[in-house]
């Protein structure tokens, strides 16, 4: 009962100057919604950063071809770089702890069906493969050991070749060309759709998996061979890759870190020819969520300033309407107010500034997502180009509001009003009576 | 029974290493229904033994009581309860709260005694009544006049039932008309029982009152009765200056 009534002769008096609290609470609210909006941002970035990389399993590790730097080659000719399959038997007969390994070749090619045509990937396999990057079925069936073993010229589609090559048709059964091998493939599976997978930083190109079309790796070793000779107008350039990535998925999460370091030391030596690359997920994902803390530690730093900024505007107002009231507490005095009757009054006073400026700028934290949303598809829209620049994880930004943000915000507002409005309240509540009355 | 007994009280301030005497041991006695002037030239320590007898001050040495309770002896905490209880204030310059209702400004007292209900804001709305502003209940003191602010003072003054109503200058700032208004009223607040202390320097309103204290240099110069007669008179003289329906 009586701190409603304080809590109601507080936002009188708050009254008396409508916009010189305003402005006041306009400094809580800036700072609490930047909380809010800092750190949904930062948790929706990080998050989508994470499920990429989660996506990729943290279960596997990925050891892939690059190719080497051009002082490495030879003059002239087609030089040999790479994983060989010697190498894959080898991890595949000496490592316990594996799970699944998958060898990988894959080619750029062009797939014709009739008159339709396309760009795409031919990638050789096992059937782990649709296992290990979690591809899924949608039609038919993934390629199997038993093609495999016995090199059938069959191959699967993923969903968009299938939709590019196949508007109309079924495209089980149907047989693909490939030009540039004159040579005819059997379409057994469809897959669905799936999603790209992240680039890592340097380590890993974002893979798609749209233009993919997938037979089994020993077809292709037989069908194709090791050496590919892209033509370009009149030139010629050429490959000679046994295999691309191997993929090894573990059985348990802390067999990860071992395994890879005793892939690295197997491997040690393509060191010198630089042309392998060893990509650990969960190594990435660690330092996901590494930087991610680091990444919230900055954005709450800079949101405790702006709330400190906010909290020391509450202060000035305080003590300037402190000033200005310092009659009207002399007579408080006289009239039977204790000293802490004052400092109440204006801790209120202080409280309600800043609880006004919490609420508020939590409803505006709350509108964070959408008008995020809004922002990136119009700014995608107006200059496409720009956004293009823009590293994928900041192009597709959805923020997350972090629940607990929100208690969190609000407990600060209502503390930064009774941290800084104390000062001016003890102020008031030292005053001397006698002298406060005399003042004018 | 006594509103307030002082004993030999003395106050001394320091003000720049230099110490200040401004009272040199003061004694007397306010029976309950007394109307007292207290009286003095600047400097005489009217000031400071209105701060003493309104409990905003400590004496140095000496006792005070009011009632019974020897507020000498009390903490701050204590002193601003003896002020919300015990004490009615009416200033020179008013001293409403400008943002509140002439109902609320009489209300303060109360709020630090922690009684908010309605049957206090009726008692509120009577005093109110009581000093003729009944038309005004809503009002806020820069809406009033200062004849109509200093009634809400002394509605204020009386809201807490108290031992006395200290007024300080309390017509200082009217003009003789609503001077003579104002002192009316406390002439009929003290014919209802009321004890009043007053600080004045102007004989006119002295004169008024039952008896009048004068002070000279902290010490007690003369305490005398006015003779009731005179009282009358000055009373009547008063009046004169007031429109007929308050006669």
């Amino acid at each position: 009962m009586l701190w409603l009534r304080t809590l109601k002769l507080g936002v009188k008096s708050l009254l008396l100057h409508p916009l010189r609290s305003l402005l006041t609470v306009l400094g809580i609210f800036i700072g609490v919604a930047s909380v809010i909006w800092l750190l949904a941002i930062s948790e929706g970035i990080s998050r989508e950063a994470q499920r990429q990389i989660e996506s990729l399993g943290a279960d596997t590790i990925m050891i892939r071809s690059v190719e080497p730097p051009s002082d490495k080659l030879a003059p002239s000719g087609v030089t040999p770089y790479g994983l060989t399959r010697e190498e894959f038997d080898m991890l595949v007969r000496t490592i316990p702890s594996l799970r699944t390994a998958v060898p990988i070749r894959e080619i750029k090619r062009t797939f014709k069906y009739k008159d339709r045509q396309l760009e795409g990937r031919l990638v050789g396999s096992t059937p782990d493969y649709a296992d290990v990057t979690r591809l899924e079925v949608d039609r038919g069936h993934f390629i199997t050991d038993a093609e495999n073993f016995l090199r059938e010229p069959v191959c699967v589609l993923a969903s968009e070749v299938a939709a590019k090559l196949f508007p109309y048709e079924d495209p089980i059964g149907k047989r693909i060309y490939l030009p540039e091998h004159t040579d005819y493939y059997r379409v057994v599976g469809v897959l669905k759709f799936r999603n790209d997978s992240a680039a890592i930083g340097g380590s890993m190109e974002a893979q798609s998996f749209r233009d993919d079309i997938y037979i089994p790796i020993k077809t292709l070793q037989q069908r194709i061979g090791d050496t590919v000779v892209r033509r370009a107008g009149a030139s010629f350039s050429g490959e000679r890759i046994e295999l691309n990535q191997i993929t090894l998925t573990v059985q348990s999460l802390e067999d990860v870190k071992p395994t890879a370091a005793l892939v690295e030391n197997a491997l040690r030596h393509h060191d010198e020819m630089e042309d392998i690359r060893v990509v650990v997920p969960l190594e990435l994902l660690e330092q996901a969520q590494t930087t991610r803390m680091m990444f919230m530690v900055f954005m709450g730093l800079v949101a405790a300033i702006s709330l400190l900024v906010g909290g020391i505007g509450i202060m000035n107002i305080m003590l300037a309407t402190v000033t200005e009231r310092t009659r009207e507490i002399g007579i408080r005095r006289a009239l039977g107010a204790k000293r802490r009757d004052i400092i109440n009054q204006f801790l209120v006073e202080a409280a309600v500034l800043s609880v006004l400026g919490g609420i508020t700028g939590i409803l505006a934290g709350i509108l964070c997502r959408p008008v995020v949303v809004l922002v990136r598809d119009l700014v995608a829209k107006a200059y496409p180009d720009t956004m293009a620049a823009l590293p994928e994880v900041v192009r597709n930004v959805t923020p997350t509001i972090v629940p607990i943000s929100i208690p969190i915000a609000f407990f600060i507002s209502l503390l930064v009003g009774i941290v800084f409005g104390l000062f001016p309240a003890v102020r008031a509540a030292q005053m001397n009576p006698i002298e406060a009355l005399r003042h004018e | 029974m006594y509103a307030c007994r002082i004993r030999d009280l003395t106050k001394e301030y320091v003000l720049k290493s230099e110490t200040v005497r401004a009272l040199r041991g003061v004694s007397f006695d306010v029976p309950e229904g007394d109307y007292v002037a207290i009286m003095g030239p600047s400097g005489s320590g009217k000031s400071t033994l209105l701060n003493l007898l309104g409990c905003l001050d400590q004496a140095t040495s000496g006792e005070l009581y009011l009632g019974e309770d020897n507020v000498s002896l009390m903490s701050d905490d204590e002193l601003a309860e003896i002020r919300s209880r015990r004490i009615g204030f009416v200033f020179q310059s008013y001293n409403l709260i400008q943002q509140l209702t002439v109902v609320e400004n009489i209300q303060v007292p109360l709020y630090y005694q922690g009684r908010l209900g309605p049957k206090e804001r009726q008692r509120c709305i009577e005093l109110a009544e009581r000093v003729g502003l009944g038309d005004r209940l809503d009002h806020r003191p820069a809406q009033l006049s200062g004849g109509q602010q200093q009634r809400v003072a002394i509605a204020r003054s009386l809201v807490n039932d108290p031992y006395f109503i200290l007024a300080d200058e309390a017509t200082g700032n009217l003009d003789s008309k609503t001077t003579a208004e104002i002192l009316a009223l406390f002439d009929e607040l003290n014919e209802d029982g009321r004890t009043i202390i007053m600080v004045t320097h102007e004989d006119e309103v002295a004169e008024r009152a039952k008896r009048v204290i004068r002070l000279r240099d902290g010490l007690l110069q003369s305490d005398e009765q006015n003779d009731p007669e005179e009282r009358k008179a000055a009373a009547a003289r008063a009046l004169e200056l007031v429109p007929s329906e308050l006669a």
